[in-house]
């Protein structure tokens, strides 16, 4: 491994303690799992976990002219956000592909914070930059600030426990700062599990506090820590994309299916022409789900998809539903294809399973 | 990490149990802890013929697919049916329930290239 490879988050020593297991994500060391994939996964559906997620990338957009200037940049409508919320938006090349996916939270009124992929923070800073044009202050403060998402049912009651039972806390997609023995915590109602959660920011030198406190005022409520094996199967059973696997620069977010955080009725962003043309003309491929008819290997990133005898697409995600004991997954299909209910094939390891498209999602609360 | 003494042992993490002619083989302690929650087992078929070192059944967690290889020459006799129902057999009870074929080796004496238990221990660290 080289020392790339070796990026440490503020908590890696908190996970090497909990016996976590340790593996390469992009540039960083992450833990994996620490109980397990399967036990940590039904924790956060029943109960609570916790992630360390410091690896992310925290960027801020200051200024007067900073909103407008983001607006020129990201695909959603800046213009929907209130002091104090956040939304979900892509960051698109000139030919519509996906540079990244983020979270842009409105922190004060000429203040915003990019919540990014890990792997993508750098070049997302690099494009930012580029195309910055003195329109605002740009700070990447990632390797300041570290991060936690707590997710699970129980989530409000482990933060009434940490910040006080009267303490208000944000609505869905909302950010706040709280004061927590004498630092200050910007908690969002996010996450990327589909339970109700938040997402906790704090300068990296708190991070192994709340990190442990956390733990400790979750442990009656059945808290556990949580890894990336669990993060993908949570994300997966909601039908979250995954950047780098179900997102790239080779396709744009019509084709994807995320339209909905597209807005073409704003007159100019990085890549409007060509989302404008996709939405009206469709695209050739789709992101779509699907899950495996029968109980069988479960579909991994790269496997061929058939229907009637010709290849028709590519899976890009897929794992064993630990929800649904089923095997799940993500794969762009030739649109022609890809309407729910359609029959497909995935071929593993020279056979070829069958496979129905299904809506989104697969996990719904019971 | 349970390495027990009875036992030969592979680089690439299974476990031989001599029984005669044949070889009972599966993923050792270590292995099952490496790749986790174990969710699919792919087994081998009787009859099938094993080359050494050779892939012949895949063990999957829910993070990825592992191929598992052959110790030694020979012919399939025998998989472990009850995986299929129950793959975290392997988790749970690797060296015993967690078998995943017997292979009549095609050359018993095969087997002294193998690892003895005290050479997988410092293998494993």
């Amino acid at each position: 491994m080289s020392d790339a490879a070796q990026k440490k988050t503020p908590l890696y020593d908190e996970h090497v303690r909990l016996g976590a297991k340790m593996i390469p994500f992009g540039d960083w060391i992450m833990p994996v799992q620490y109980s397990g994939i399967m036990d940590e996964h039904q924790a956060v559906r029943k109960n609570v976990g916790v992630f360390d997620i410091s690896h992310m990338g925290q960027l801020t957009a200051t200024g007067p002219q900073a909103g407008a200037w983001l607006n020129e940049i990201l695909t959603n409508n800046i213009d929907k956000l209130e002091v104090g919320t956040g939304q979900y938006t892509f960051l698109l090349n000139e030919r519509g592909g996906i540079i990244d996916d983020l979270i842009v939270y409105r922190t004060a009124p000429e203040e915003f914070l990019l919540v990014v992929n890990a792997s993508r923070t750098e070049e997302d800073f690099a494009w930012l930059r580029k195309h910055l044009d003195n329109k605002a202050e740009l700070q990447n403060r990632s390797a300041d600030y570290g991060g936690l998402a707590i997710q699970g049912p129980r989530v409000i009651e482990l933060l009434q426990a940490l910040v006080g039972q009267e303490a208000e806390l944000p609505a869905r997609n909302q950010i706040k700062e709280f004061d927590y023995d004498g630092l200050k915590l910007s908690i969002a109602r996010t996450g990327y599990t589909g339970e109700d959660g938040v997402e906790a920011f704090f300068p990296a030198d708190a991070a192994a506090k709340v990190w442990n406190d956390v733990l400790t005022k979750g442990k009656e409520l059945g808290i556990r820590p949580c890894g990336l094996g669990a993060r993908d199967t949570l994300r997966l059973e909601m039908c979250y994309p995954l950047n780098g696997s179900d997102l790239s620069p080779e396709h744009n977010p019509i084709e994807a299916g995320l339209g909905f955080f597209v807005d073409l009725k704003k007159p100019k962003f990085i890549g409007r022409e060509v989302l404008a043309q996709a939405k009206e003309s469709g695209t050739a491929n789709r992101l779509v789900p699907f899950r495996m008819k029968s109980k069988g290997p479960p579909p991994r990133p790269h496997y061929a998809v058939w229907r009637e005898g010709e290849k028709v697409g590519e899976v890009t995600s897929g794992t064993l539903s630990p929800s649904l004991n089923e095997g799940i997954g993500m794969a762009y299909v030739a649109s022609a294809h890809a309407k729910t209910g359609s029959e497909l094939e995935i071929e593993i390891r020279g056979q070829r399973l069958p496979a129905i498209i299904e809506k989104k999602p697969f996990y719904k609360k019971p | 990490m349970n390495v027990p003494d009875d036992l030969f042992y592979t680089e690439s993490h299974e476990w031989i149990r001599v029984e005669g002619e044949n070889a009972r083989v599966g993923i050792t302690d270590h292995a099952q802890a490496e790749l986790t929650d174990v969710v699919y087992v792919e087994l081998p078929k009787a009859g099938a013929k094993a080359e050494a070192k050779g892939q012949i059944a895949v063990v999957e967690s829910v993070k990825a697919a592992s191929d598992i290889y052959a110790p030694v020459a020979g012919t399939v006799v025998e998989a472990n049916k009850a995986l299929e129902g129950n793959p975290a057999l392997i988790n749970t009870d690797p060296f015993g329930e967690g078998w995943i074929f017997v292979l009549k080796m095609d050359s018993p004496d095969d087997v002294k290239q193998l690892k003895d238990a005290a050479a997988y221990r410092a293998a494993i660290g």
